[in-house]
């Protein structure tokens, strides 16, 4: 199990949340001015890297407030935890 | 608001009129249900402070700003919920004058007030055994270095969704769980207490 430091809980064991797949992906500005490719790309293609992964998770039952997670795919470690809204790969952004 | 009058306990089916006692004095857990305290849902902007201050003025107390800390004065307490949420608690009595005066005084901002006192009961889990039985159902870290007296926390509890919220150092614990898991998580809290000297209390006086 997984402890997953809630940035405004604290830490709690992952029990307490609920995964929300991959963070940053933006909704087109225009759906109506996409292909249908595009328009797929962006419903249905994520990254699937072996390393860090940025992606959302609520804390359902604690602050149910949802907040980003950077996570290795292999080791779990979760490297940065950080509030929506914030950009990806450090404070300054990336 | 619920009519007062129609108002039973959500423990009602499991008989326990019969079974209260005061307490025995060799008792290391004592269970009581709290019954019908007013509960208000308060979301709000904790940098507005003009607004932080009009919260004060009718509490008599400042909203805790902390993450996981109540603040209270009396039988009235508020708890952290969130960044921008938090429960206040009261006895039932003040009820609707509570809600109409947070209401009444905060009507310039921008919030949201949900009276949610019908949503959740309370449960009192005291005395020297009480940590040793939450440990059974609860991941949190509840030993004193971790979590005191005026600490909450929203959590799981044998599965359940539950507040918790230490009221004392001997130690004490207002438990809040949804009105149709009470029965359910009182039979498991009778069940996980049985290997202590457990005593259901009629009232938390
Ligand atoms: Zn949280």
């Amino acid at each position: 199990m997984l402890l997953i430091d809630c940035p405004y809980c604290g830490p709690r064991e992952e029990i307490e949340f609920s995964y929300g797949g991959e963070a940053h992906i933006e909704r087109p500005k225009q759906p109506d001015k996409l292909s249908d490719a595009e328009w797929a790309d962006y419903l249905f293609m994520r990254n699937n890297p072996k390393g860090p992964l940025a992606e959302r998770w609520c804390h359902s039952y604690g602050c149910r407030r949802w907040f980003n997670v950077e996570r290795h795919t292999v080791t779990h470690e979760i490297q940065r935890v950080y509030k929506m809204g914030e950009p990806r790969g450090g404070e300054e952004g990336t | 608001m619920s009519d007062p009058s129609l108002r039973q306990t959500p423990l009602a089916t499991l008989h326990l009129g019969d079974r209260k006692t005061s307490p025995a004095h060799d008792a290391t857990v004592r269970l009581a249900e709290k019954i019908f305290i007013a509960k208000i849902n308060l979301r709000a902007d904790p940098s507005n402070r003009k607004l932080m201050r009009v919260f004060e003025k009718v509490l008599g107390f400042a909203l805790p700003l902390e993450s996981n800390t109540t603040n209270g004065k009396a039988v009235r307490s508020a708890l952290w919920l969130g960044p921008d949420e938090w429960l206040i608690t009261a006895p039932s009595s003040q009820e609707q004058a509570l809600f109409k005066a947070l209401s009444e005084a905060a009507e310039a901002h921008h919030l949201a007030i949900t009276d949610v006192s019908d949503a959740r009961t309370v449960f009192l889990l005291s005395g020297p055994n009480a940590r040793d039985v939450l440990e059974k159902g609860c991941g949190l870290d509840l030993h004193p270095r971790a979590f005191q007296t005026g600490c909450c926390a929203q959590t799981r509890l044998a599965r359940t969704g539950v507040l918790l919220h230490q009221t004392s150092d001997e130690p004490a614990y207002d438990i809040h769980v949804s009105w149709s898991f009470a029965a359910y998580l009182w039979i498991w809290l009778e069940d996980a207490a049985a290997e202590f000297n457990v005593t259901i209390v009629a009232d938390d006086g």
